[in-house]
């Protein structure tokens, strides 16, 4: 029996020597945002090559997963849509393939290398970046009386504006807009937070609107909460929020103040057999080049990681709207951005967590 | 027909002691049977024991550290953690060595994060020093001491090397310390500060809400069992679909429906401003806090209550109430003394079983319990699919198995086991 298994074996990969797969899954978050790369990336790729592209939703718990698929020995994802963060973390596992962007990624369409079209958004040499998107906040034009927030130390003002806002249960973000709203400059905010000092500071700012926060846990809560009038301002993803503006038409308005970016992107998985491998690569290709990444801001907001994408962002596929304006790159909004500190993150998050998660239980 | 005598065996049909032929049978009476359901055991044991057990192992396995650190580890025996020095030149050369080869096989940042549980900033301590290792000559390039040290400040630090000798060996208990607060230093296990202890408060709430939904599930249920066991069969078949019907639908839906009914801006509240109950300014608070964990679970888990109750009330026959009331009792007695006792089988069976899926439970008051109502659950889902913390979250899971384990046992103490009633 086993005999006959592996002469099969030997005799279907004689058969097919340079086979590449026919079927892929891609990882994503769902929503908006999957359906903004179905449009702009998925539907394309399989018209040109007749590949199936199955889905999955499960971008946000991709490292847990992929490190149980690779302890099983059994990879079952092609390519995965994740954060800056994780992308390095899964590279530094190496649970991650290394790309090389300049074979391995479209040039510009001026013969511009991949790594230079990508320039500084390259953080780690697995990642191959996809776009630009920020947190930040919403606030109900209706509910917050005569003049409008500008800033986002007006989510700390809770005599201005009274009522509940929505924040992310997780210190990440939430500490250091409490810094900066304490006094503490932008450049030393990171210094601040590595004493227990500074943390206690930025805990105590959030204690003075302790009382008037929803906690969230997931990008879409926001949006829903600022939809029922549950909270008349609240922190999400830039894309959601432009959705519930300018889609869903809600009375909300964006405050662009102290936004913080981060990059999404793709990884490929390490271990995958060579024909797949070389179809996740062929699609990376594909869909990372100028005019793909270009053509997803018509369904999203989030802004293209290449220089050589931007100039060619349109307007939005169904709406008709400049997509330009509501980029988070987008000048008048980069300049008040606060950039976050990727390497902070990686050491402090298990102890901010548990003393962040101790402070919401008091 | 003979009579056997008294030290003569009793023979079957073949001749032989009819005591062993009785025994072959039931012998090969029960091989069968066991051959029949052993596909059944086996896959029960792979796919369901096996894997339970390799991941509480994780909550004492720490062999990551001197499998990656060999070197360091067998020198560092011979440092006394407790002086308050760091260790010598022996120590550092070993570490250099041993992070160069676990930089260049790419473990040292798992080894890091390992560490980073006991320590903030190791993580990137071992990073930064795994990046510049890289390049240097091992044979060549010491003395290590000074160019770690050079690298990052860390290695100046005692603390770094006392974490280091702490969690050195294969097995640790470090993972179940830290889930009851505790952690395990260079001077024996001490608690966390106060403001990182959070895990036990969370034990005793989930333990606490799991018993006041337990209650409240009975509370309700129980009427609406009495009434499917004892309605008119048309009435009570109608009565058993409203209590399947949600039962069928999709939990998170269900979910979901309490926070339109319970946000601020929602259903109820809308209903109390609108008749003057509330005014509008002061809507109640019933989401996103401990009550709407309560209300959200209760509801999801009162099949579980009334389905048991009411497979035992059916199996008491309504001619014992009759008979007690026309020995004189009055409705109040009759019940207590009689219809009562008879169900408690009933109320144990449905008990344990709301109360076990309560304690375990995760998905309803992650979405409905806010930061208040949450439960342990929550946290073992968080370290297994966010900080990556697997460790702690089987610690944490081996706990609440072994408080369910004995909640149990207590219960077949007192209640005794036999008198749980699933059905007739």
């Amino acid at each position: 029996m086993k005999i006959k298994l592996t002469a099969l074996a030997v005799t279907t990969a004689l058969v097919a020597p340079a086979a590449i797969a026919e079927e892929m899954t891609i990882v994503s978050w769902g929503g908006a945002y999957s359906k903004s790369q179905l449009n702009a990336y998925h539907i394309p790729y399989s018209e040109k090559t007749g590949v199936t592209i199955l889905n999955d939703d499960s971008s946000s718990t991709a490292v847990a997963k992929l490190r149980a698929m690779n302890e099983a020995g059994n990879i079952t994802w092609d390519v995965v849509d994740v954060e800056a963060a994780p992308a390095m973390q899964l590279c530094d596992e190496g649970l991650a393939m290394v790309i090389d962007p300049d074979t391995m990624l479209a040039a510009a369409p001026d013969g511009t290398p991949a790594s230079e079209d990508f320039g500084d958004m390259l953080v780690s040499e697995c990642f191959i970046p996809q776009i630009v998107y920020s947190t930040t906040f919403g606030y109900r034009t209706d509910l917050v009386g005569d003049t409008a927030p500008t800033s986002v130390c007006d989510v700390f003002d809770t005599a201005a504006y009274p009522g509940k806002r929505s924040l992310f249960s997780v210190p990440i973000n939430t500490m250091e807009w409490a810094l900066l709203c304490d006094g503490v400059a932008k450049a030393d905010i990171y210094d601040a937070l590595e004493t227990a000092e500074g943390q206690d500071r930025a805990l105590a700012k959030l204690d003075t609107i302790k009382d008037d926060v929803i906690w969230v846990s997931s990008g879409s809560d926001t949006p829903q909460l600022l939809a029922d009038g549950e909270v008349i301002m609240g922190a999400t993803y830039n894309g959601r929020l432009f959705s519930l503006i300018e889609e869903q038409k809600q009375p909300v308005a964006m405050i662009w103040d102290g936004q913080v970016m981060d990059l999404d992107g793709w990884i490929i998985p390490a271990g995958l057999s060579p024909e797949r491998q070389a179809r996740a690569l062929d699609y990376i290709m594909f869909a990372t080049d100028t005019q793909r990444l270009a053509d997803q801001a018509k369904w999203i907001s989030y802004g293209p990681a290449r220089a050589s994408s931007a100039p060619l962002v349109g307007k939005h596929a169904d709406l008709g709207i400049d997509m330009g304006p509501h980029m988070p790159t987008a000048p008048e909004n980069l300049s008040r951005a606060f950039l976050m500190n990727y390497d902070f993150w990686a050491d402090y998050r298990d102890d901010l967590d548990a003393k962040f998660q101790a402070w919401l239980a008091k | 027909m003979s009579v056997s005598t008294k030290n003569e065996p009793m023979l079957s049909a073949d001749g032989s002691p009819l005591k062993q032929s009785l025994a072959r049978a039931l012998r090969r009476q029960k091989v069968r049977a066991l051959l029949l359901i052993a596909p059944l055991l086996i896959f029960v044991f792979i796919a369901f024991i096996l894997p339970i057990i390799s991941m509480l192992l994780r909550s004492v396995e720490n062999d990551i550290v001197p499998r990656t650190l060999p070197e360091t580890v067998a020198a560092l025996e011979s440092w006394d953690s407790t002086t308050g020095e760091l260790p010598n030149e022996q120590v550092y050369a070993a570490f250099a060595s041993d992070i160069q080869k676990a930089a260049k096989a790419k473990v040292h940042t798992k080894v890091g994060l390992r560490l980073n549980y006991e320590q903030s900033g190791i993580a990137s301590l071992f990073k930064k020093t795994a990046r510049k290792a890289k390049k240097w000559n091992i044979e060549t390039d010491g003395p290590f001491k000074e160019k770690l040290i050079d690298v990052h400040d860390g290695w100046n630090k005692v603390e770094t090397w006392q974490t280091l000798k702490v969690h050195s060996s294969n097995y640790t208990s470090g993972y179940f310390l830290n889930a009851v607060d505790m952690r395990k230093t260079a001077s024996g296990a001490e608690f966390q500060p106060e403001n990182k202890q959070i895990l036990i408060k969370l034990f005793v709430r989930t333990l606490i809400m799991s018993l006041v939904i337990t209650f409240s599930c009975l509370l309700f249920g129980y009427p609406v069992a009495w009434l499917l066991a004892n309605l008119p069969m048309r009435k009570a078949n109608l009565l058993m679909i409203l209590v399947l019907l949600p039962f069928w639908t999709s939990l998170l839906v269900r979910t979901s429906a309490w926070k339109v009914m319970l946000q601020q801006q929602g259903v109820i509240n809308d209903v109390l401003v609108s008749l003057g109950l509330v005014s509008d300014s002061s809507r109640l608070v019933m989401i996103n806090n401990e009550i709407g964990t309560i209300v959200a679970m209760t509801h999801i888990l009162l099949p579980f209550m009334i389905l048991p109750m009411y497979s035992v009330m059916q199996t008491i026959p309504p001619s014992y109430l009759r008979a007690a009331k026309s020995l004189g009792a009055t409705n109040v007695t009759a019940f207590w003394r009689v219809y009562f006792p008879q169900s408690v089988p009933g109320i144990g069976a449905g008990s344990i079983l709301v109360f076990i899926l309560a304690i375990g439970y995760y998905i309803t008051p992650a979405i409905v319990g806010g930061t208040k109502g949450i439960f342990i659950s929550n946290q073992i889902a968080y370290h297994i699919l966010r900080s990556l913390n697997w460790g702690l979250a089987a610690a944490l899971g081996t706990i609440l198995l072994v408080a369910v384990l004995i909640l149990y046992w207590t219960y077949d103490k007192i209640v005794g086991i036999d008198n749980v009633k699933l059905g007739g």
